[in-house]
């Protein structure tokens, strides 16, 4: 079996997240996504890894370090995209909340019967002073013109899966690094003159978090095999269930380690609330937690009643 | 990075499934849950036919009749064996999968050539004696007392979930061997013929009402030192290479069962709600098994991969729900065992999933603590 990080794939791992650590660390994160950023991004080649001839297990492992480091923006919608470019679900009506709208060039609008592209500047929207993650700034659009076809079905199917499953990788990435900093403070933090994670009830919540991770991660990667390789796998089945584990990590783990961090995990000041809300934002991207439980539950062959596999 | 089997690997499958579908077709019907002679003959026939055909032991080195096979190719041996509806391991299971490898690993070359090939037969039935009525989760709190008597222990004692006991040729015993040292430091690991005298079984009946574990009560029984495996009062040590096969591809065969009882529940769900329950416990089971192909190819890299901690502990979990969710699905169907799809029994059975080998809260101790670095 060969289902593991090649060393070709190790090495692009450890170079983007190297990359990433020294170009934006949490403070530069912390003051949010712009041209400048996107820039970094793009002569890395992180949107143009396609066009660079890697797969989608390869852009799976780059985006799950961009989750890990936080880094905001739209950077799943910009993914192949020469122009940093945001995106929606098609809506039949509005409101729409757009993301990053000041920082877009343009929007692409997915729907089953294709992708339309709408340029940014036709749009006009209401800015939110009050966003729930101070790092994905919305606008409220109360009507988006039509703009013009940028790809048929397939094209949107593509997008829908391997949207589908970078997202999931970047919300492991995030999973991992909650892991990671609660099982950090539970060593370290003193109560009733003991770490913290010497107490079972704190040990098993950084337990469960790591094991969330890791199923996750195996579940996105198999997702993004699929996508690479379609006759291994049941790309519906697999993109759909990865993702939901990853929002599952994404969210739980945001919630465990806010647990962990007490007081502290309630404050600005640490990192977590970063983590959780953006986890909450991207559960609305590319099928959310109970959209996706149902689209795996279709695929079942002799599911009893009528399945619905619409998204 | 991909999720294909080596062409070595399909071959393997496809030899294998034909020699299945040939040869279950000529099996006797299983027998009754607690016919335990009937049970123990029927496992062991089968195991016989496996040796015949060159699938026994595959995880077992060639220099002890084994196979030697890939992590990769043991994963889809259990794959189509269950998938195929093969008899289980069974009372095979305690032999193959611990004593055995536990006497490959410390046995002496006697104890090697006494017992590996006759488990690999399916001519030698071993059973389990662990877990005492007070040492459960702290195993190396137990107590049952082995006294040196020139060339015996003389051993007194009660064990509990000594799984097949009532058909087991010997037993894997854990003894107290030195009172007075710290606790891990005190025990030894003995090989028991379940015909000597002072040996007791009682069937242990279960919440499904089986009878697959005993308990064992011991009265001076005067075991030969010869079947001391490893050094006195170095048990423990013995005792860990012996767990530590639970947690490589054991659980393979239970993913495979339950990925098929969702296939079976499938058609009974008509409540959106639980559709969506069954979406998420599919997904989970998924996941799972990507990341036992993970765990597989780490293997095979001889590597113990972090998922290979983890395996037990997020199956079990999940298996549960999906026996939640199936009683649900019944409703007022569940009120009566052996039903179609056996859900309700199998709900009853996986009871024991979170609790057996290791309970969850166990697991995320070791995981805690072994993996995660968080102190004591």
């Amino acid at each position: 079996m060969n289902f593991d990080l090649s060393d070709d794939q190790v090495a692009l791992r450890d170079g983007i997240r190297a990359l990433l650590e020294g170009k934006f660390p949490m403070k530069r994160v912390r003051e949010g996504f712009n041209l400048d950023m996107w820039e970094v991004l793009a002569s890395a080649g992180v949107f143009s890894l396609r066009a660079d001839g890697f797969g989608w297990a390869d852009s799976a492992i780059v985006y799950e370090e961009l989750g890990r480091a936080l880094i905001p923006g739209p950077l799943v919608w910009s993914f192949g995209c020469a122009v940093p470019t945001g995106g929606l679900l098609r809506m039949d009506s509005g409101p729409y909340f757009v993301e990053h709208l000041d920082e877009i060039d343009e929007l692409h609008v997915l729907g089953q019967e294709g992708i339309r592209s709408i340029d940014a500047k036709q749009i006009s929207g209401k800015a939110n002073d009050w966003p729930l993650d101070p790092l994905t700034p919305v606008w409220r659009v109360e009507e988006l013109p039509a703009g013009d076809p940028f790809g048929e079905a397939d094209a949107s199917a593509e997008l829908w899966y391997g949207g589908g499953v970078i997202t999931a990788a970047y919300l492991v990435g995030m999973a991992d690094a909650l892991t990671t900093l609660a099982v950090d403070y539970a060593g370290q933090r003193k109560q009733f003159d003991r770490p913290i994670g010497s107490f079972q009830a704190i040990k098993h919540i950084c337990a469960d978090m790591a094991v969330r991770v890791e199923v996750a991660r195996a579940a996105t990667q198999a997702a993004a095999c699929i996508l690479d390789d379609p006759g291994s796998g049941n790309r519906e089945r697999s993109v759909s269930g990865a993702k939901l584990l990853a929002n599952e990590a994404g969210i739980a783990n945001g919630r465990a380690a806010t647990q962990v961090f007490g007081g502290m995990g309630f404050t600005w000041e640490v990192d977590v609330h970063l983590y959780l809300k953006r986890a909450w934002v991207l559960d609305t991207h590319f099928g959310s937690i109970d959209h996706l439980a149902d689209a795996v539950a279709s695929t079942h062959v002799d599911l009893g009643s009528s399945a619905s596999g619409n998204h | 990075m991909d999720l294909r089997y080596s062409a070595a690997d399909e071959l393997f499958r496809s030899e294998l499934r034909e020699w299945l579908a040939a040869e279950l077709a000529l099996l006797p019907p299983a027998p009754h849950r607690d016919d335990w002679l009937a049970r123990r003959s029927y496992d062991t026939d089968w195991q016989r036919r496996l040796f015949g055909a060159g699938y026994a032991g595959l995880s077992w080195p060639k220099a002890y009749g084994g196979q030697e096979a890939s992590p990769g190719r043991q994963l889809v041996f259990l794959e189509e064996t269950t998938r195929a509806r093969a008899p289980y391991v069974g009372v095979n299971f305690v032999g193959l999968l611990h004593a055995g490898p536990t006497i490959i690993a410390e046995g002496t070359d006697a104890q090697k050539s006494q017992h590996l090939a006759r488990i690999l037969r399916g001519e030698e039935v071993w059973c389990q004696g662990f877990s005492e009525p007070e040492a459960g989760s702290d195993l190396a709190s137990l107590r049952t007392r082995a006294v040196r008597d020139g060339d015996h222990y003389v051993v007194t004692g009660q064990k509990m979930w000594c799984s097949f006991g009532q058909v087991g040729d010997y037993g894997e015993l854990l003894v107290r061997t030195d009172p007075d040292a710290p606790k891990h430091k005190g025990i030894t690991w003995l090989m028991l013929p379940m015909d000597l005298p002072g040996i007791e079984v009682r069937p242990l009946r279960t919440v499904s009402g089986s009878s697959e574990f005993a308990e064992l009560f011991l009265d001076e029984v005067r075991v030969p030192v010869e079947c001391r495996v490893g050094e006195e009062n170095d048990g423990w040590r013995v005792t860990n290479v012996t767990l530590s096969f639970e947690r490589g591809t054991a659980f393979v065969s239970e993913l495979v069962d339950a990925m098929r009882l969702v296939e079976d529940l499938a058609p009974l769900v008509r409540d959106p709600g639980h559709r969506r329950e069954l979406g998420h416990v599919t997904a989970e089971l998924d996941g799972i098994w990507a990341l036992t192909k993970r765990n597989v190819t780490q293997a095979e890299r001889g590597v113990t991969g972090r998922g290979t901690f983890m395996i037990k502990l997020a199956y079990s979990e999940t298996r549960q729900k999906l026996g939640e969710l199936s009683m649900r699905v019944l409703d007022r169907e569940a009120l009566v065992i052996g039903g179609p799809g056996n859900f309700v029994e199998e709900r009853l059975r996986t009871l024991a999933l979170t609790i057996a080998a290791g309970t969850s809260q166990i697991q995320r101790n070791i995981l805690g603590e072994r993996l995660l670095g968080l102190p004591r």
